[in-house]
Parts: structure tokens; C-alpha cells; sequence
């Protein structure tokens, strides 16, 4: 039996993309041994596997994950955390502070506050409680530099490229430090702001021309293009 | 204010706005028109102006109305005190009441409740303009702005009213034909699963009448699940276009 | 709804239905038993109590005069309100109508307003200044399932039993005079709820059905057989063909409640 779509396709809600010896992939759901899109999207067929690449999507929390947040409350013994998710996540005090919380000798709010930004890493999850964070891994923390900026989170990979091709070469042409929250809040630190902005500059780029082929070069000239400019509008 | 019209369907079969009995109204769907909703949704339905946007899931506010083991689709139908020609008062009257209860259990069903347990989705549809058949029109905005916000759905819900006037079944009536005809008969459609996911009648209409304004009205429903799809595939294709047309 | 049943009891409820019976050992089309008493509140122009299996609802009708409606100057005035009383339920609250409350009260407005079971033309006083306004009020009082069908049929049988002081009109006011005359009716809406349980079709939801059920679909006939409601419940579906079998169903069962209450 056939697919009813041609590869990358855009497919909206409900429509049929399979009948019979298929697999249910990402965004799709079964009803009657026929596959339905869930979501928009552009479908494909891998391996009798098949997926939908959600254009439009939220931050589902998953364990393992590093993602990046913002501080909301401060608790009685943690904090509160806006993940970009319909979950709000929870860091406990005892997990930064890494030892045992004694609320009459430490103030939380002078370690995190609200409005602080973090990378951390999805330490629980389950169907009956909001994520559980953790900061206690090389790389995880407060952040204190750089600038933000927010992706669909289904877009993620296309940022980060085939092995991770346009996320190098984002990092190499621009000499940023990115870090990627696979929620879709991705970190960008240069050495001038400038730097930042043009890699930010990218990966808007990224996110609105993603279901695109020949994205990389493309980047590539761009980020190539934007250097120019701004060498030529310093020596003017 | 106006006078009753006397009759409802001319002589050439062609109705008070020029229609034919099986005819919609012009149809102009957008989608994403809102930068502060998660999803959103606007359509003109002949005079009918109707906005829907969409926030969520998200956790609910109050926390105690929020279940333990599924997503609650929370929606509030709203009209806009000059939509009409005399103007409504901006409380909930009754109607809004129980057209907010209806339409949300038109969307219910196309979702997945169960994936996003403790959550919510707010749904707030405000009609700027009614002309008749507004609850269809809202529909249709509201489950774009739903899949706009990127909330897996079982397929887009589309609405369409179909009604009898002068002794003719016809398709998508507007204010004088609901007020003055002897029938309406709202139906919201899941077309890829043929599911209704809603059905109201007021007037009368004999067993075969209504089995006849059914069908028209699920058949008014496919004409606009196209236009839907379109709405929501034009948001996403755009720049697609634009690429293609820069690389030639 | 908080879940008040069971897993446990849903299942029971589910293999029951997939073997076309009910928990109370009705089929599927069966009704329960219903008792319909009329003239209950003396102190009312007009009152019925229907009990339904173990749903009880009282309707009172108030009859008073005041001005008509612009768009219909010699035409009385209908208007249905419905509570749901907390005694009646433990999820009913106490405080303004809820959606629920509003949907119920529209439901048998509409089965009672577009049957025009009340001949609404006999009750002008004076066109365009004053005329008799039908208040219809549902009073739940103890739910256990089907609240549309107990409420439409006692919001008709009040309304059949509904009298109206005689009055004569003297200098522009309206003068009470000696005796009664019955509520002019035209029609006798009846209305038949089916509940949706597997995608079997069930007749008059109990309590615990209906929170097994994924949809309802109420439809009200009147006497000529016509549609003249109809509402559609619940966060499920109905196909195009269940919608033509529930309609055919209705229509039996329609049949057999005329009968039963001679109308």
C-alpha cells in the first residue's frame, strides 16, 4: 500500500498520509490501521516510518534534556522555572546548592532570583508531577552573559544542522558560544555584541526558512554578507 | 426596525443576497494574525467578523480546576456590544452561555485530552461582526487558531449551518433567513473522520427535511475544510514561495 | 466532571451495553419508569412534578402580565429558567446558573417555543402595550440522570395544567375578574434524550451512564411528528448515520411517551 503524500509534503491536521504496513512517527496518530498528521507539518517516509516535522510545537519536557529557563519564584525550598513548556519545572535548593538546606542560614534568592536565566538539565518527569531540574553538571547553571533568543522547539535540529554542520559553522563564522535548549531557547555568547547579533540574525533565518533545501550555503552567505557589511560600515 | 421581507426566494429560485439555495457566503480565512496568542484565527463569513485565539496547554488557573489525567479545553463565546445592529450589553447574556458550552464540546473531541494531563487550553472567540451563523464561523476560526498554536489535533473542526426558508433547504443563512425562515440547523464536522461534533436545530423541519439539511450542511462543511486547510498551509508556505521565487 | 464512578464500575456498565443490556436490566431503548403529577403548588398558576426512575423535577408556571417583545407586539411572552438545586446533587453549587443550568433551560425553551405549544397571540391584552408573560420555572430536585427529558415533559404538563385568572380590561388597566381559564396550548413538544456508550445508542441516561457516555442527543417532536429541537452534548461524535438511527429511535419512543400522557 502507498503513502498519500509526495516527501516533505505540507500537511495539515487529519489529513490521511498511510494506509496498512506503516509506522506511526512523530506528530501522527493511528485510527483504523490508517496514519493521520497530528500536526502541521512537512510528512516523510523513512523506512516504512512515518513523520511529520512539526512547523508549529511546544516543549514537551523529556529526561535527559538540557534546557534553558527563567527563573519565576523564588520558594521555600527552590524555584520555580518557565521552561517555554505547559509544565513549569522545579529546581531544588538542595540540588544547587549541593548539600543539605538549612532555611535559617541560607537565603535562596542570593544564590537565583527571579528573572535569571539557567541551563539545566531535565532530571524527573513523569504524568503526575512538573519536571524536576538539575544544575549539579559541568556546563549547567546561572547564566551571566549573552543574549536570548526563542525557536519552535521542533526546529532545534535543523539549527544544530546533519551532524552538526550549521551549528559549527554558525559558531566558527561568528566566534559565539551557542548553547542549544532542545526547548527551543537557545544561548548565544560572543565576544561583542555585534557577533551576537548576527548569529542570532542566523538562526531566525534558520527558523523561518527551515523547511527549505539548501539552507547551509545559504547561512553560510548570509553570515558571510553580514560581516562585510559591518566591516564596510566601520571604515566608513 | 426593518420590515419582514415577504418572501425569502424569488421567483428565479435566487435568494435575498443573490444566492442559490445550496451557495456559501465569501469566505476569507487568516491565520496568525495574533502575536500574543499562542494560536489565532480570523474569518470573514459574508458580514460575520469573527476572531478566535488560542493559549496553551499551559497550567490552569485556578489550580483546582486543572485534571489529574487530561488537558481541559476552557472556551468563552463573546459578542462585541457593536456586532449587532442594536447594541448588546458586554456581559455573558445566556446565549454566550451555552454557545460557549457548545462549541467547546464541538472541539473536544478533535483533541487528544489525554496526552497534556493538569493542563489548559484557552480558547477566546470574539465576534466583531455577527450576520448569522456566527457559532459556525466561530468553529471553524477557533480549531485554526488551536492547530496554529501547535496542539496536535485529530483534524481541523469545520462548522456550517444549513436551514429551511420558503419551503427550500438551503446552505449557510444569514441573519434575515434565520430570523424570518422556519428552520436552522448548525452542524460542526470532522471531515477525516466524518465525526459531528455538533448538532443543534430550532424551528421545524419533517424527518426527511432534516436529514436533507444535514447533509447539505456537512456538504457546506468539505467547501470550507478546503478553504481551512488553505488558511493554514498559505501562514506556513509563504516564505517557502518567496525562496523559490528568489532562486529562479 | 469529577470522576464519581469507578473504573471498575464503567467497565461493568461498557459490557453490559455490548450485550444490548443495563445495569437496572433495561434494553437499550427502555425508559424508566416515569410518574407525572400535575397541579402540585397550589399557590403557582400552573405546576408538575415528574419523576423519572429516580430524577426528580417540579416545574412552577407564574403567569403575569407585562410589555410584549418590539419585534412581536401581539404575542405573549415565554420565558424558561432552570435551577439546578444544590440538594439535588452533590456537583450542583449554589450561586448564579451555571452553563449547565443555561443549556438545560434553553433546551426546553426552544422544544416549547418552536413547537409554539403556547398559542402565544391569545395571550395579548393590549397590542404593543401589554400582555401575559408565561414564566416557566424547572426546578431540579434530585439528579440521577436525564435531566432533559424530566424537565421538558414536567415544563409541558405544567403548562397543560396552567390557568389563567379571567380578566377584563377597564381604562387601560387589567382587572381580575371571577374564574379561570386553561393556558391557551397549541402543541405538546416532547422530548427524547439518547446517550452515545461505544457507539451503541442508549434511551434515557441514568446517572452513572451519562458519565460512561461520550455524547448526548436530545431531539424534541411535536404532535405532527415534525423536529423542533435539537441538542447535541458531550465531548464525543456522532457519525451521519448514528444521527439518522437516533432520529428514527426518537421518533418510537416519542410516540409511546404521547401515548402514555395522552397528548
Amino acid at each position: 500500500m502507498p503513502t498519500y503524500f509526495e516527501k516533505k509534503q505540507l500537511v495539515t491536521p487529519g489529513e490521511l498520509l498511510a494506509e496498512g504496513d506503516y509506522l506511526a512517527g512523530s506528530n501522527t496518530y493511528t485510527e483504523d490501521k490508517k496514519i493521520y498528521a497530528s500536526r502541521i507539518g512537512l510528512a516523510d517516509c523513512d523506512n516504512k516510518r512515518v513523520d511529520v516535522v512539526a512547523l508549529r510545537s511546544f516543549y514537551f519536557p523529556k529526561v535527559g534534556d538540557i534546557v534553558i529557563g527563567t527563573v519565576l519564584e523564588v520558594g521555600f525550598s527552590g524555584w520555580t522555572v518557565d521552561i517555554k513548556s505547559p509544565y513549569t519545572a522545579l529546581l531544588r535548593a538542595s540540588d544547587v546548592l549541593s548539600r543539605p538546606f538549612k532555611p535559617q542560614n541560607d537565603e535562596l534568592s542570593q544564590v537565583l532570583n527571579g528573572g535569571d536565566l539557567i541551563v539545566a538539565k531535565i532530571a524527573s518527569y513523569d504524568r503526575t508531577h512538573d519536571p524536576q531540574l538539575t544544575v549539579g553538571e559541568p556546563g549547567l547553571g546561572k547564566i551571566t552573559r549573552g543574549q536570548i533568543i526563542k525557536v519552535t522547539p521542533s526546529k532545534v535540529p535543523r539549527v544544530i544542522g546533519r551532524q552538526g554542520s550549521m551549528i559549527s559553522m554558525i559558531k566558527q563564522e561568528t566566534g559565539c558560544q551557542i548553547i542549544l535548549g532542545l526547548n527551543g531557547v537557545i544561548l548565544v555568547t560572543g565576544k561583542i555584541p555585534e557577533d551576537e547579533d548576527i548569529a542570532m540574525a542566523a538562526i531566525q533565518k534558520i527558523e523561518a526558512e527551515s523547511h527549505t533545501s539548501g539552507l547551509t550555503d545559504r547561512i553560510t552567505q548570509f553570515l558571510k554578507e553580514e560581516k562585510t557589511k559591518r566591516e564596510e560600515n566601520k571604515n566608513e | 426596525m426593518n420590515e419582514k421581507p415577504e418572501k425569502l426566494i424569488d421567483k428565479k429560485g435566487l435568494r435575498l443576497d443573490g444566492r442559490k439555495p445550496d451557495e456559501l457566503r465569501p469566505i476569507k480565512i487568516e491565520v496568525g494574525i495574533l502575536s500574543n496568542a499562542d494560536g489565532s484565527a480570523y474569518i470573514e463569513q459574508g458580514k460575520n467578523k469573527i476572531l478566535a485565539a488560542a493559549f496553551g496547554p499551559r497550567e490552569m488557573h485556578p489550580k483546582h480546576l486543572a485534571q489529574a489525567d487530561r488537558m481541559v479545553l476552557r472556551c468563552r463565546y463573546h459578542m462585541a456590544p457593536f456586532s449587532v445592529e442594536e447594541r448588546k450589553s458586554p456581559a455573558p447574556s445566556r446565549r454566550e452561555v451555552e454557545l460557549s458550552k457548545v462549541i467547546r464540546e464541538s472541539l473536544e473531541p478533535s483533541l487528544f485530552l489525554e496526552y497534556y494531563p493538569r493542563t489548559g487550553v484557552d480558547l477566546f472567540i470574539e465576534v466583531l461582526q455577527a450576520d448569522g451563523g456566527t457559532r459556525c464561523a466561530a468553529i471553524t476560526a477557533a480549531s485554526l487558531a488551536v492547530a496554529d498554536a501547535g496542539i496536535p489535533m485529530r483534524d481541523l473542526v469545520v462548522a456550517c449551518a444549513a436551514g429551511k426558508v420558503d419551503d427550500t433547504v438551503v446552505l449557510d443563512l444569514f441573519d434575515t433567513e434565520d430570523k424570518v425562515g422556519s428552520a436552522d440547523v448548525p452542524v460542526a464536522f470532522m471531515p477525516n473522520l466524518n465525526a459531528v461534533t455538533l448538532l443543534q436545530m430550532d424551528g421545524i423541519l419533517a424527518p426527511e427535511e432534516f436529514e436533507k439539511a444535514v447533509n447539505l450542511a456537512i456538504e457546506g462543511c468539505r467547501k470550507i475544510y478546503d478553504l481551512q486547510k488553505e488558511a493554514l498551509k498559505t501562514k506556513y508556505m509563504l516564505i517557502k514561495e518567496e525562496e523559490e521565487v528568489e532562486e529562479e | 466532571m469529577s470522576s464519581l464512578i469507578t473504573r471498575v464500575r464503567m467497565k461493568q456498565i461498557e459490557q453490559l451495553i455490548e450485550k444490548a443490556k443495563r445495569l437496572d436490566g433495561r434494553g437499550l431503548g427502555d425508559y424508566r419508569e416515569i410518574k407525572v403529577e400535575q397541579g402540585v403548588i397550589e399557590k403557582a398558576e400552573g405546576s408538575a412534578r415528574v419523576l423519572l426512575g429516580k430524577t426528580e423535577v417540579l416545574v412552577g408556571v407564574k403567569v403575569e402580565t407585562g410589555t410584549p417583545f418590539p419585534d412581536t407586539p401581539n404575542d405573549g411572552v415565554l420565558t424558561v429558567n432552570a435551577e439546578l438545586v444544590p440538594l439535588a446533587s452533590p456537583t450542583f453549587e449554589p450561586g448564579p446558573p451555571d452553563e449547565n443550568s443555561i443549556e438545560l433551560a434553553r433546551i426546553v425553551d426552544r422544544g416549547i417555543r418552536e413547537s409554539k405549544a403556547i398559542d402565544t397571540e391569545k395571550l395579548c391584552v393590549e397590542p404593543g402595550k401589554k400582555v401575559f408573560v408565561v414564566f416557566v420555572d424547572v426546578y431540579v430536585l434530585n439528579h440521577d440522570g436525564n435531566l432533559i427529558d424530566a424537565s421538558a415533559l414536567a415544563a409541558v404538563a405544567a403548562l397543560v395544567n396552567t390557568k389563567m385568572p379571567n380578566y377584563e380590561v377597564k381604562d387601560g388597566e387589567v382587572v381580575i375578574k371571577q374564574g379561570y381559564t386553561p393556558l391557551p396550548m397549541k402543541n405538546h413538544p416532547i422530548t427524547v434524550t439518547l446517550g452515545k456508550i461505544n457507539n451503541k445508542l442508549i434511551v434515557d441516561p441514568w446517572l452513572e451512564e451519562e458519565q460512561v457516555m461520550d455524547s448526548r442527543l436530545s431531539m424534541a417532536f411535536n404532535d405532527e411528528g415534525n423536529i423542533c429541537a435539537i441538542q447535541k452534548g458531550g465531548s464525543g461524535y456522532f457519525t451521519q448515520q448514528q444521527i439518522l438511527e437516533a432520529m428514527k429511535l426518537a421518533q418510537e419512543k416519542v410516540a409511546e411517551l404521547r401515548k402514555k400522557m395522552d397528548w
